[in-house]
């Protein structure tokens, strides 16, 4: 069956968190007859049980839907379903690379938000038409007017005729797909040219070995061909292609130019298959490659120690898996003297962070005891050597450092007027520095900074979220380094340096930070049976001190009229406890404790 | 049912008293003639009916407790008593207790206990202060205790327990001795002395559950005695009572020599025992029970009860836990005699390791608590659970 091109729409939706991305996707579903709303479970493009719990895409998905058009033909429509969050960015920009326009969908109360202007920047960026569609119009809050304007005035596309929908109720889904059809244009690419198709995901099937999804640029791809990734330099047989149905591959026989699908080939591990590299034909391969493959580097680390050591082995296996799926994993053995043997990791943020360790320990029942996070320091020595610091305790003495560089983001914060005191303040907290400030309309602002990563990595989306009431909407790019001040800050416990809880601070924030970790670990470490001092110290010099007090008597459990239960249950309660502890010299921690810096700002 | 027979404790729960205690957590409230006529009956439905899952041969020891048993009318204390004894078999010399408190009871009301077969009485003074006393919401003074405590002498009671509680808040030192001194003075065969818990759930927790918390962080606490100071009031019951001809054989209770509180010693050496009536407790053979603490479901159809097997390792803990209480602490040849298991396969290296912080000592039978030990004894007792 030959393919028309121009029956073919390419297309993405794109939105600030929570305006209804994944839902208008599922009522296209819906509508197109590919699942009957019995058969959907709330959106099916969200795979992962994660996903559906927190409301965020984190892996690419595709789907191919048949649209029967009021102009009698039949489209292909293939949408892709790109991840939201800026810890993703990399992976939002190769799957906008792969459509040929975009729906912007917009939240009828909440106007243009940061990672709108943020997306439809990237969506430009790729020469895409961006199609606006105004969500959620059956709120009692809605009003799509103003959000008409906003559009205009903020983005500068045209919205007045903007589909006005209720992604969540179906009401006028119908004309979205119509301006599909109308809005959007058909792939380009000539069928009989060699091969060039742009990889935007790959998972990994135990059945299957590493599933690609590409759009194909040039050429046609089918099985029986050997295809090379030209990044990565790799070489497989093509074993089967095909498209996407709902939560299902579909084998067809070939794919040709303008077609998004999958491609199966006998290639073991996604590392092979990084996204935004080119797929050729090694037999016949094009001239250059796609534009715009870079490798992405993990932004954030931390330790991450099986909390049985006697797990290390299944911890490398889980990590190995994962990473089959998701190459933006880093991971290396490393070994602490506090928790013993375990993996320094690298993430592309916090919140890629967070989706590792819960599907750990989720997904592969793994108890975990997790490091704090820390970005890569550039640590220049007097020797002229450059270090990529991601471990503190790494830090070579401070005699051989030169100077020490740390990551720079450039942030942009929308918030209402109101707030804007508060969000400066906050960013003048976490040494931003100020770059401009302008209205965007006459009670919301842009305000844009630039801010350590390292600032921005613990707690800074919840304190924009508290100090604006809800109404900060955040967005950042990593901007470069530049030379600070830092320290590394030793935590030492009952007068013994525990590496796992070191990290490296700002000098100028230094001592109220290691005031603050004292306390926590206060709270964190139960009483022994001797005192406990807990000093923080930099280069050996101690700057604060908290004492946990010795264990002098505890509560006795009645077994009144011989009922043991309580009696039972607290001592139950307290071996508990103690399983849940690593003994560093003779003091047992609890693991939450290696978790503290990050949580320094409480209260 | 099993083959196997066996002895076995009776405890019996009233939950009534004539007003809560501010720090009583136990199932235990006011009540009128007739929910304590229907209660008596329907404990006199589950005496008779209850079925075991090993059969019961000889009773030797019975408890009634609460709450405040005395609280019942001789006539409801007679039916409850004679249903028991109509049921199963009383060994001639058992012992026999009931808990008493001073105003609920008079010479006659004892005399009658007396006669019903009761044979130890325990009474609840907790404190000789007046003060401390109103503190604890208890109804009488110590004048009131005093008078109790003669009627009973004077009824015939020649094995009688004193319960205290110190470490009340604004206790000092100096007031507890004096409760001491009068207590020993007063001579009577037993002593049981608990410092006091704060539980949640009750009037106490509401004033001092926070003062609590902050001292189990090892924080000053503002009312309640600082941790050394209850350590200090824990050794010098310990000295005052044996100084009087006291000695200790569990972390809370004393006793004039041949005098210990068989029914206690049974629980703490896992002996079997039964329970009835609301919250009561049970071991038989291997198997726990806990009956539930719905009254107007037990007055209507009995007990809820639940049954749970113990698995060999929860009866290797118990052992432990339970017998560590007692001063002379556990029998190693008993511990492989009725658990079938070498000592040293399961505790060696948990005994050496107490050993070493000074928290457990050894001879050649026996381990036992250190002082220290005893201080501390929910984190030595967590040890050894596997």
């Amino acid at each position: 069956m030959a393919i028309d091109q121009s029956k073919i729409r390419n297309f993405c939706i794109i939105a600030h968190i929570d305006h209804g991305k994944s839902t208008l996707a599922d009522r296209i579903i819906e509508k197109t007859g590919l699942l009957t709303s019995r058969e959907m479970q709330a959106q099916v493009l969200d795979n992962m049980d994660l996903e559906r719990e927190r409301g965020i895409t984190i892996k690419s998905q595709a789907v191919r839907i048949i649209y029967k058009a009021n102009d009698g033909n039949e489209y292909i429509f293939n949408l892709i379903d790109t991840p939201g969050h800026v810890d993703f960015n990399y992976e939002v920009s190769r799957s906008l690379a792969a459509c040929d326009g975009a729906i912007l969908v917009v939240d009828a109360a909440q106007g243009v938000e940061a990672q709108t202007l943020a997306n439809v920047y990237l969506a430009l960026d790729h020469d895409l038409d961006v199609m606006p569609v105004i969500n959620k119009i059956d709120l009692p809050s809605a009003d799509p007017d103003r959000v008409c304007e906003e559009i205009e005035d903020i983005i500068g596309i045209e919205a007045t005729d903007a589909p006005r929908i209720s992604a969540k109720t179906g009401l006028n889904v119908e004309e979205v797909l119509e301006r599909i059809v109308t809005d959007i244009p058909a792939p380009k690419g000539d069928k009989d040219a060699p091969l060039k198709a742009l990889i935007f995901d790959s998972l990994y099937d135990s059945y299957k070995g590493v599933i690609v999804f590409c759009r194909i640029m040039e050429g046609t791809i089918k099985p029986g061909m050997r295809m090379r990734m030209i990044a990565t330099g790799a070489e497989a047989d093509v074993v089967e292609v095909g498209y996407f149905g709902a939560g299902q591959f579909i084998p067809c026989d070939e794919l040709p130019a303008g077609m998004v699908g999958y491609v199966t080939a006998s290639i073991k591990n996604v590392k092979d298959t990084r996204v935004g590299d080119t797929i050729t034909d090694a037999n016949r391969p094009c001239a250059e490659a796609l534009p715009g493959y870079k490798k992405v580097q993990p932004m954030v680390y931390c330790g991450l120690y099986p909390a049985d050591a006697a797990k290390y082995t299944d911890l490398r296996d889980a990590l190995e898996k994962l990473q089959l799926n998701d190459a933006s994993l880093f991971f290396e053995p490393e070994t602490s003297v506090a928790l013993g043997f375990g993996f320094r990791c690298g993430f592309l943020g916090l919140l890629h962070l967070e989706i590792i360790q819960e599907r750990l320990e989720r997904e592969y029942n793994l108890d975990l005891v997790t490091t704090a996070p820390g970005v890569v320091y550039k640590v220049h020595k007097m020797n002229g050597e450059v270090i990529e610091l991601t471990n503190p305790s790494n830090l070579p003495d401070p005699s051989e450092i030169e100077y020490m560089e740390e990551p720079i983001v450039n942030a942009e914060v929308m918030v209402s007027s109101e707030y804007v005191g508060a969000i400066m303040d906050l960013c003048q907290e976490r040494r931003g520095k100020y770059i401009s400030m302008e209205y965007i309309e006459q009670t919301r602002a842009l305000l844009k900074y630039e801010l350590p990563l390292n600032e921005i990595i613990y707690d800074f989306f919840d304190a924009l979220k508290s100090r604006s009431r809800g109404y900060a909407s955040f967005d950042y790019e990593i901007k470069g380094y530049e030379k600070s001040d830092l320290v590394k800050l030793d935590i030492l416990v009952n007068r013994e340096e525990v590496d796992a809880l070191s990290f490296i601070v700002f000098s100028g924030t230094a001592y109220e930070r290691g005031r603050k970790m004292c306390e926590k670990l206060k709270e964190e470490i139960p009483r022994h049976l001797f005192e406990i001092p807990i000093q923080a110290a930099i280069g050996g010099k101690v700057i604060a001190r908290e004492t946990v007090k010795a264990m002098r008597k505890d509560v006795l459990a009645k077994c009144y009229g011989g009922d043991i239960t309580r009696k039972r249950k607290l001592l139950d309660k307290q071996k508990e406890g103690k399983k849940r502890m690593r003994e560093i010299g003779n003091v047992e921690i609890p693991q939450e404790a290696f978790m503290s810096v990050l949580k320094l700002d409480e209260e | 049912m099993g083959t196997k027979k066996l002895n076995a404790g009776i405890y019996i729960h009233i939950p009534f008293c004539v007003k809560k205690c501010a720090y009583c957590d136990f199932p235990s409230f006011p009540a009128n003639e007739e929910m304590k006529h229907r209660y008596v009956s329907a404990l006199i439905y589950e005496i008779e009916h209850r079925r075991w899952p090993y059969e019961i041969e000889n009773i030797p020891t019975i408890f009634i407790g609460g709450g405040t048993p005395s609280s019942l009318s001789v006539d409801e204390l007679g039916r409850l008593i004679r249903a028991v004894k109509r049921t199963y078999h009383v060994l001639p010399n058992a012992e026999f207790t009931m808990e008493v408190n001073p105003k609920t009871v008079d010479k006659e009301k004892l005399i009658a206990i007396r006669q019903l077969g009761v044979n130890r009485l325990s009474i609840g003074l907790q404190s000789t202060i007046d003060e401390e006393l109103r503190l604890l919401g208890r109804i009488h003074s110590f004048e009131d205790f005093l008078k109790t405590y003669d009627d009973a002498r004077e009824a015939g009671f020649t094995n009688i327990n004193f319960d205290i509680i110190y470490a009340l808040p604004g206790q000092g030192l100096l007031s507890l001795e004096k409760t001491l001194r009068r207590v020993t003075e007063l001579r009577p065969e037993h002593i049981s002395a608990y410092s006091l818990i704060i539980e949640e759930g009750t009037r106490f927790y509401t004033l001092y559950g926070d003062d609590e918390k902050r001292r189990q962080k090892g924080e000053r606490p503002i009312a309640l005695p600082t941790e050394e100071t209850e350590r200090a009031m824990d050794r010098l019951t310990k000295e005052i009572l044996e100084e009087a001809g006291y000695h200790r054989y569990e972390i809370s209770n004393y006793a004039r020599d041949g005098f210990e509180c068989e029914h206690n010693k049974v629980y703490w050496t896992r002996g079997s025992y039964i329970g009835f009536g609301i919250s009561a407790a049970s071991l038989i053979g291997d198997i726990r029970c806990n009956n539930g603490l719905d009254m107007a479901r037990y007055i209507e159809h009995g007990p809820d009860f639940e049954e749970h097997m113990l698995t060999r390792k929860e009866e290797v803990e118990e052992f432990m836990f339970l017998g560590l209480r007692m001063d002379r602490g556990i029998s190693k040849k008993k511990f492989e005699k009725d658990l079938n298991i070498p000592y040293n396969d399961v505790y060696r290296e948990t005994t050496d390791a107490l050993i070493r912080d000074g928290l457990i000592e050894e001879d050649d039978d026996y381990i036992r608590l250190t002082e220290h030990g005893r201080d501390i004894s929910n984190h030595v007792l967590a040890e050894f659970l596997i």
